[in-house]
């Protein structure tokens, strides 16, 4: 029988709220943090509006002397990995230090700090690069930074699927904590709200050009035409459940089950894989559809995408079978950052007997789902379902459960 | 530029832009002497300071000269000698 | 139940001085070097000016215009090096279930090439601050995610089981195939096509290294430029490559007559919770990760045959590595033939932890250690068997394989004979 991995903190960094209880109010409120982009001017881009996180003074919660060697990303997830300890009540000073590990997820690494050495060098010259580059901007700096700021030495790791990312991190969290680590810190937080990282967004060919914010980001709307790309993400402290019991922690939820494929090559004409990853990811838990409260959709916006979302819902739950929702209407999506916020959210919902909206939605009849819109929709909430999609055809899910 | 000084205020100054200040450490108090490690900096900090020195004063600070200072005041009279010798 | 292990049934190779296994074998066994100045841009503004650049023709290995298009440098070495062992396995992946397939591909710097070429551009040479969108290639989206990389392996080869980027740094090749692994042992799939990929030899790359002293400015003799263990040494040459392995569970690999090179028997990363960029001198967290990997192995530490290092060339890594050695395997570290094939093939960044692992697996095949190129000159803090300058045939049953890398990553990776093995 192998143990139980539960969620005991949670650190949230939104574009709709700063902390977990203002992510929670806003979300519950309907309230978005999408906006037209105030870091650069996106005057001359065809996507204008991203769901930015404001009012984060870094100074204010970091040492100076990790300031100048920080992307914001970086910076972001140290903070929200301290909120996420102080949530579970768990002080790393007082643990061995090899029980503790990290695993993130990153989709584009410190991408602005990037920028700024990338100009230099090819503005001024080699020798204008900053003796952080060597690591500010690559894939594995979060994981590396809280490992440091934490004492953190056991088994830590970092993966890269895009939005999908978000939840292989979890996976392999719980993958860790199973082979005896008692407790992982595990998310991911993306940031590429910068001139350089918008052009790279831009080519991907899905960002909404609507300079609505409100009509901008609508999955599961016949005017669904992409998304608004926004930055943070959330960070859990995943723990053995024997463990967290032991020490009399507060359980948000059980991470019960997870799946994880890969669609075939475009053009292929065969069936995406993502009924598949759902399938695998409620066997895993042992729950049959019927048992399953909610659904946090991926809800990429953009047509084709919603349509195989929608089939593989309604082949695995029937059509309008079970509540489905996407809060990320009020953030935009996260890349790495985006699953690990939608599972807070999960947990927060199975707390709170809660469903939180999709916003600004109007449903197009033809995908048959039961979008919860509008306004957040009380429920008893048990299992919950949260689906992640990476841009070249990355699928995974994962289940949480109430503890009991 | 033969007039030029590298001073203890500049060598704050981008102290702090570059590395920051480690907690409890005032750099404008009495450092002088201070070992570069006590002060929180490690070879790192040191790296992107001298980097940072290298390109607003236009001199080159050699691999070992800067692996050999160990405090400020070695740091500044290393930059001014470079400095004097550039003139 | 038994539990599930995990055998190497094929292995893609493209190397510095040795592209296709056969010739990268041949490299390593002979000690050549293929470490010289760069080509691939003008070095003159840098500090350090060698590197060890890949010959690399994509046309050649099949890959098609848009294929080339499409993927960065990086990208296309890791589809290549896939398909190439794939076809070395003699598993025909269409036959079976693309859902039992899975990838998982290391890469510490994803498509840093790439993205330094397109900045280069949209800013128009660093002048714009807005960089402009028009200018940029209609795939930057895959430069900016590197995951694209599995996603190119995932289609190449017809995957459809869980797919993935891992990106820790410079153990990330064996971190890669260290969590292929355990998608093995836990039933998740029953193949993997798992390595690594980095092509970071880029002018940005150079120059974030630079900064920090780390790659080595010995420019008048590029060729003995790497020095790992040796007391001249002064810093690491860069390097490229790829290198992608078919894992197989071992019962169904022995069941349909595959040639197996290796068991993976155990592996484990650690965290030294220190520096993103410094080593604490006593290699604690490395020998700790060292000892797992040995226990997953059940193995004593007097059991490791040969050592394959991380071996740098950088002063602090090789006497980091050296302590963790004697701190995890106590007098054994002394008997051991330890070495560095960075000697020859430079630093690939997160590729180079799966190339050491084809090296790896190689000696174990062959029954023979390679060399660690242009050791010379004895250095008091790294005195171990490093095996200077040439290959030594030696029974090799048992090999660990190591690495170390910026963000504090410390990882382990045990293989054994296949005889050896057999229960």
């Amino acid at each position: 029988m192998t143990s139980s991995v539960v969620v005991t903190g949670l650190g949230v960094a939104s574009p709709n709220g700063l902390g977990t209880k203002d992510y929670w109010d806003a979300t519950l409120g309907g309230r978005s943090g999408i906006g037209r982009i105030s870091r650069f001017d996106p005057s001359q881009y065809p996507a204008k509006l991203a769901g930015e996180v404001s009012g984060f003074a870094a100074a204010e919660h970091l040492p100076s002397r990790l300031l100048p060697q920080t992307d914001r990303m970086t910076r972001l997830a140290l903070v929200a990995t301290d909120w996420a300890l102080a949530d579970a009540g768990v002080d790393p000073e007082q643990l061995p230090a090899y029980d503790m590990g990290v695993v993130t997820a990153s989709s584009a690494g410190g991408f602005e700090f990037g920028q700024g050495e990338l100009k230099k060098l090819w503005s001024m010259g080699a020798s204008h690069v900053s003796a952080y580059q060597s690591f500010a901007w690559f894939y594995a700096v979060n994981s590396g930074q809280i490992s440091i700021r934490n004492g953190m030495k056991g088994p830590s790791g970092v993966v890269v699927a895009d939005q999908a990312g978000g939840l292989d991190a979890i996976a392999q969290a719980r993958r860790l904590i199973r082979k005896g680590t008692p407790l992982i810190v595990s998310g991911g937080i993306d940031a590429t709200v910068c001139p350089w990282g918008w052009v790279a967004q831009l080519a991907g060919g899905r960002l909404s050009t609507s300079e609505q914010p409100e009509r901008a980001y609508v999955p599961f709307d016949a005017e669904a035409a992409g998304h608004v790309p926004g930055e943070g993400g959330a960070i859990l402290i995943l723990e053995d459940a024997a463990a967290a019991r032991a020490r009399g922690a507060r359980v948000y939820g059980e991470i019960a089950g997870y799946g994880s494929t890969f669609d075939p090559k475009p053009g292929s004409g065969r069936e995406s894989g993502l009924r598949r990853a759902i399938e695998l990811a409620l066997s895993d838990a042992q729950v049959t559809p019927s048992q399953v409260d909610v659904v946090f959709a991926d809800a990429a916006a953009v047509p084709e995408l919603d349509r195989i979302e929608a089939a593989a819902l309604n082949a695995v739950f029937g059509p309008r079978g079970v509540p489905v929702t996407a809060p990320k209407t009020m953030t935009g999506r996260l890349s790495s950052g985006g699953a690990p916020l939608d599972l807070a959210a999960a947990l927060l919902a199975i707390g709170d007997g809660v469903i939180p909206p999709t916003t600004n939605v109007a449903p197009d009849e033809g995908y048959e789902l039961d979008l919860v819109t509008g306004r957040p929709r009380p429920a008893a909430v048990r299992v919950a379902l949260v689906v992640a999609r990476g841009e070249g055809g990355f699928n995974s899910a994962v289940v949480v459960r109430a503890a009991d | 530029m033969s007039e030029q000084q590298f001073t203890r205020s500049d060598l704050t100054r981008i102290l702090l832009e570059g590395a920051g200040a480690e907690e409890g450490v005032d750099l404008n108090g009495d450092i002088l002497d201070a070992d570069f490690e006590e002060l929180g900096y490690e070879s790192l900090a040191l790296l992107e300071t001298g980097g940072r020195i290298e390109r607003e004063y236009g001199i080159s600070l050699d691999d070992t000269a800067l692996t050999d200072v160990h405090t400020p005041r070695q740091l500044i009279e290393l930059v001014n000698g470079q400095l004097l010798a550039a003139a | 139940m038994t539990a599930r292990r995990v055998a190497i049934t094929g292995i893609g190779v493209l190397a510095p001085g040795g592209i296709g296994t056969k010739n990268f074998w041949n490299l390593l066994s002979e000690g050549r070097t293929a470490t010289r100045g760069i080509t691939f841009f003008d070095p003159a503004q840098f500090r350090s000016r060698v590197a060890a650049e890949i010959d690399f023709d994509p046309q050649a290995h099949g890959l098609g215009p848009q294929e080339i298009r499409r993927m960065d440098r990086a990208a296309q070495l890791a589809v290549v090096a896939a398909r190439e062992a794939v076809a070395d396995s003699g598993l025909v992946l269409d036959e079976l279930d693309p859902y039992g397939i899975g990838v998982t591909i290391g890469s510490a710097v994803g498509a840093t090439t790439g993205l330094d070429t397109e900045y280069n551009v949209v800013s128009d040479g660093g002048r714009l601050d807005l960089v402009d969108h028009q200018y940029a290639v209609p795939h930057l989206y895959n430069f900016l995610v590197p995951s694209s990389f599995s996603a190119e392996v995932a289609w190449a080869v017809g995957a459809q089981g869980p797919a993935g980027v891992v990106s820790t740094g410079c153990t990330s090749g064996i971190d890669s195939v260290g969590h292929a692994v355990e998608l093995i042992r836990e039933g998740t799939v029953d193949v993997m096509i798992a390595g690594a990929t980095d092509a970071p030899i880029s002018p940005i790359t150079m120059a974030c290294f630079d900064a920090i002293k780390a790659t080595t400015p010995r420019n008048d003799d590029p060729a003995h430029a790497s020095r790992p263990f040796d007391g001249t040494r002064n810093g690491f040459v860069l390097g490229e490559g790829s290198a992608v392995f078919v894992l197989e569970e071992l019962e169904s690999a022995r069941r349909r007559g595959a040639h197996i090179y290796a068991e993976i028997a155990g592996y484990a990363s650690r965290c030294n919770a220190f520096h993103m960029t410094g080593l604490r001198p006593d290699g604690a967290e490395m020998a700790e990760a060292i000892n797992v990997a040995l226990a997953e192995a059940r193995l004593n530490p007097d059991a490791v045959d040969y050592i394959n290092a991380h071996g740098s060339g950088t002063k602090q890594n090789d006497r980091h590595e050296t302590a963790a050695f004697k701190r995890s395997l106590g007098e054994h570290a002394y008997r051991v033939p330890v070495s560095s094939i960075k000697s020859m093939v430079g630093h690939s960044l997160g590729a180079i932890g799966s190339i050491e692992i084809a090296a790896s697996a190689l000696a174990i095949e062959n029954n023979v250690v390679p060399p660690t190129a242009n050791l010379h000159t004895p250095d008091p803090e790294c005195d171990l068997d490093y095996v200077p300058l040439t290959a030594r045939e030696w029974r090799t049953d048992a090999v660990l394989t190591v690495g170390s890398g910026f963000g504090g990553f410390q990882s382990a990776m045990v293989l054994v004979r296949p005889e050896r093995s057999s229960s």
